[in-house]
């Protein structure tokens, strides 16, 4: 792939581009397998998480992927930091470049903000979520896995359930899915889903389309709680809506359909209790997948900070 | 430009065969595995333990890439590709050979080296190549090159194979 500096969205990135990062991912994976699970790939390198949302899985999957390719990581806690104290998005990226840091991870509430820094610094930033923009390494933990459950994602349809328009998860998995050559429905709460006039994407409101447009991939995304009980979302009703109760999992079993969530799960909301155990739930690969996506995309990002400019 | 051809590389790795069955198997302990180094010396590697296989001698066979390993990576602009390393076994108390192409600065095969122990304890190693064209820049030698070569320095030694270049020589 050509030199790139940055990861901020899916659509930044050629095809070509995204198909060295998908091949780049299995061969990371291979490293798990190893009695050393650590390569020296980035050995000597700074990776820095500047997360202004709070995370676990996502934070935590970047610090496994730069400790196995021997980066030193630096963790930013932003509720213990300047910013609670005022300190500017700016500011904070000076006193951070001054620490000489060579990849920054930055998830934000608003979107724009990692561009904005990827802007301001020689270092590589990457985009770990902006709002309801983009989350570029979600997106291809997701078509990894689904490249490696099917051996090709070209010809396989996924629906996304869910409050599909706020959702940074939605935007970036669906487009590296469909440039990968699948196809995508969206189906959820008539409101949170975008009209199929604008994203191109088949818009469903109930399970009974969503079965008829024969998927191959259920890909629930997390209710947040914050948007809980609001008009939007009657929290008791959802589950009967538009979760995968114990029914619609046996329908799923009797169609060998997968499921896939970009976590963490809600049980009960989003899904049942008994869907966690299916033969066919890709959640536990999702994770794995999601540290090998990381090391892939970190090996293939080259910072400007040489001659320790 | 000098040229060694197909049917000469062909004789060469019949040569390289009878030194592994006559040298190398008899010194090896624990069992005998060829490693090859992705691309070109895996391509090798797996005419070698065809070869042994075909003479009666069963050889495992593993492919490393060494790519996550080299010195020079945060030296380049682009990141090459990877490969997978497939090794399906533990090189624990085993004799290894591992197999490149082309012998050059050391710098590969000191990276080899680092893959390998990462993957276990073998009991031996040996380095063995299709040709050694000098230049070391590290304290490390092949046990066994098929070609031994003395062109100017800077010269480009490449070995093409059929199966990944559509066409099989060594120029330089």
């Amino acid at each position: 792939m050509n030199p790139r500096k940055d990861l901020i969205t899916i659509d930044s990135l050629s095809d070509e581009d995204i198909r060295t990062i998908l091949d780049s991912t299995s061969a990371m994976k291979e490293i798990f397998t190893k009695s050393v699970k650590k390569v020296p790939a980035l050995k000597g390198k700074s990776v820095l998480t500047l997360f202004y949302e709070p995370s676990t899985r996502t934070r935590s999957s970047f610090e496994v992927a730069a400790h196995r390719l021997s980066a030193d990581v630096t963790t930013f806690t932003v509720s213990t930091s300047s910013v609670v104290k005022g300190e500017s998005v700016h500011d904070t990226i000076d006193t951070l470049m001054s620490m000489k840091m060579d990849y920054i991870i930055v998830r934000h509430k608003n979107s724009g903000i990692p561009a904005v820094i990827a802007r301001h610094c020689k270092a590589s930033v990457i985009n770990a979520g902006d709002g309801a923009h983009a989350h570029p390494s979600q997106a291809f933990l997701d078509a990894f896995t689904i490249r490696e459950k099917y051996g090709d994602v070209a010809g396989k349809r996924v629906v996304i359930i869910g409050d599909i328009l706020h959702s940074r998860v939605a935007r970036s998995t669906s487009t590296i899915l469909r440039r990968l050559g699948a196809d995508v429905a969206y189906m959820g709460p008539g409101p949170l889903v975008p009209q199929e006039q604008h994203t191109g994407i088949p818009r469903f409101t109930d399970w009974e389309q969503v079965f008829r447009w024969k998927p191959d991939v259920i890909y629930l995304l997390r209710v947040q709680n914050e948007r809980m009980d609001t008009p939007f979302f009657p929290r008791g009703d959802y589950h009967q809506a538009f979760g995968v109760t114990e029914e619609r999992l046996r329908r799923i079993d009797d169609l060998n359909l997968s499921i896939m969530h970009p976590g963490p799960v809600n049980r009960g909301v989003e899904i049942c209790d008994a869907a966690m155990d299916y033969r066919n739930c890709l959640i536990n690969n999702q994770v794995e997948n999601g540290i090998a996506a990381r090391m892939s995309i970190l090996y293939h990002l080259t910072p400007q900070t040489q001659n320790n400019d | 430009m000098p040229t060694i051809n197909k049917a000469e590389i062909e004789q060469a790795l019949d040569a390289w065969v009878n030194h592994l069955l006559q040298h190398t198997v008899p010194q090896a302990t624990g069992k005998l595995a060829i490693v090859g180094l992705i691309t070109h010396g895996d391509v090798l590697a797996r005419r070698l333990v065809h070869k042994l296989a075909a003479a009666g001698y069963e050889a495992e066979y593993g492919a490393i890439d060494i790519t996550l390993y080299r010195d020079d990576l945060s030296l380049r602009g682009i990141r090459p590709a990877l490969s997978s390393s497939y090794l399906p076994f533990s090189p624990d108390d085993m004799t290894l050979v591992l197999v490149d192409d082309v012998c050059n600065t050391g710098r590969t095969a000191r990276a080899a080296m680092e893959v390998i122990f990462e993957y276990g304890r073998p009991s031996r190693v040996e380095l063995q190549c299709l040709v050694d064209r000098g230049e070391r820049q590290l304290p490390i030698q092949p046990n066994y090159a098929a070609f031994t070569l003395t062109a100017p320095q800077n010269t480009r030694v490449q070995l093409r194979l059929t199966d990944i270049d559509g066409e099989e020589n060594i120029t330089y």
